[in-house]
């Protein structure tokens, strides 16, 4: 059985999400603040992303995103600054 | 006079929170009057709709984010809040606030502490939100936290510092800056705050929920600022009878 040919579902932000295929953090971040990303997950336009991500409870770096590949079953948080405190 | 957290001076003794304001532009407004160069924000979930952020204005104003862990509950909840913080914000200061329940807002002891030293060995510049306790702010600065910030009153309560006293004491002993944090309601709070020995204080409702909150921030400033100047100013000593300030001698009798 090839699971990369079958759609994955994760918890995205507390909801469940559909990934089309292969998907990795960045693409992910990159679908959901609708910003271009580089590889380093830098946004294209230079300026400053202000988001994290964390899978399953653990922050995944900014830089490892392009290479961490969310499979089915994943909880994925994407956070940023909110007013507060 | 400036001082310094973490090798980073700042001139401005008010630290401003970034909730309770209606809309971002009066926020906005708010802070340029506080002329704050310190500022929290907290870490939420990404909501597409709210694109336009605090942390966009903040970037613009050019004022320093200080990334909170506001709705924790647990020491293991505030640390990941605060790892995210740092990756999003790319900034190690944290407000660490670890709440102990939702009526009261003030900070259980225990997960609070064992937050703060997982934060410190994880490099992080920890801002401590603690109860007004000198034995806890004690324990918080051995642990390695770079501020304590006992509170003046409950979050939100505006009832000003209920323990002054104990403020004075965690002040007394303290190698740390020590930041009033909570409880203000108005500018003579804030200005007691000084006066008790406070390095600076921290805020948000009673400027962002106040009727006029730019005319609340700018007061706040000014409060700080007095404050802080009585405090070194050597007030005279209290006393139980007058001292008269005009000398009685030559003086006019009638018959």
């Amino acid at each position: 059985m090839i699971e990369s040919a079958q759609a994955a579902t994760i918890v995205l932000n507390g909801e469940p999400h559909e990934l089309a295929g292969a998907t990795s953090a960045l693409d992910l971040v990159a679908e959901v603040t609708g910003r271009e990303l580089r590889e380093d997950g830098t946004p294209a336009d230079g300026g400053r992303l202000g988001i994290a991500v964390a899978v399953n409870g653990e922050v995944i770096r900014r830089g490892g995103w392009s290479g961490f590949v969310l499979t089915d079953g994943h909880t994925v948080d994407i956070v940023t600054a909110v007013q507060g405190g | 006079m400036t001082w310094t957290i973490d090798g980073t001076d700042l001139s401005s003794r008010l630290v401003m929170g970034t909730g309770g304001a209606s809309s971002l532009s009066i926020l906005e407004d708010a802070l340029q009057a506080s002329g704050t160069e310190l500022t929290t924000v907290a870490m939420r979930r990404f909501d597409a709709e709210s694109r336009d952020s605090v942390f966009t204005m903040l970037q613009r104003l050019g004022i320093r984010i200080l990334p909170n862990t506001a709705g924790c509950y647990t020491a293991r909840d505030a640390v990941l809040t605060a790892q995210l913080a740092r990756e999003a914000l790319e900034t190690n200061w944290v407000k660490l606030e670890v709440i102990a329940d939702e009526d009261t807002l003030l900070p259980d002891p225990i997960e609070l502490f064992a937050a703060a030293e997982e934060l410190v060995l994880d490099g992080f510049t920890v801002f401590a939100y603690t109860n007004d306790d000198p034995a806890l702010a004690k324990r918080l600065e051995d642990a390695g936290v770079a501020a304590v910030m006992p509170a003046g009153a409950p979050i939100g309560s505006g009832l000003g510092i209920l323990n002054p006293h104990n403020i004075e004491t965690i002040v007394s002993r303290a190698h740390v800056p020590i930041i009033l944090d909570a409880g203000v309601g108005t500018a003579s709070d804030a200005a007691l705050a000084m006066e008790l020995g406070c390095t600076a204080v921290l805020l948000a409702s009673a400027v962002t929920r106040a009727h006029d909150a730019q005319a609340m921030a700018r007061a706040m400033a000014l409060a700080v600022e007095s404050g802080y100047l009585a405090a070194g100013a050597g007030r005279i000593p209290k006393r139980p009878l007058a001292l008269a300030s005009s000398t009685f001698d030559g003086l006019v009798a009638a018959r």
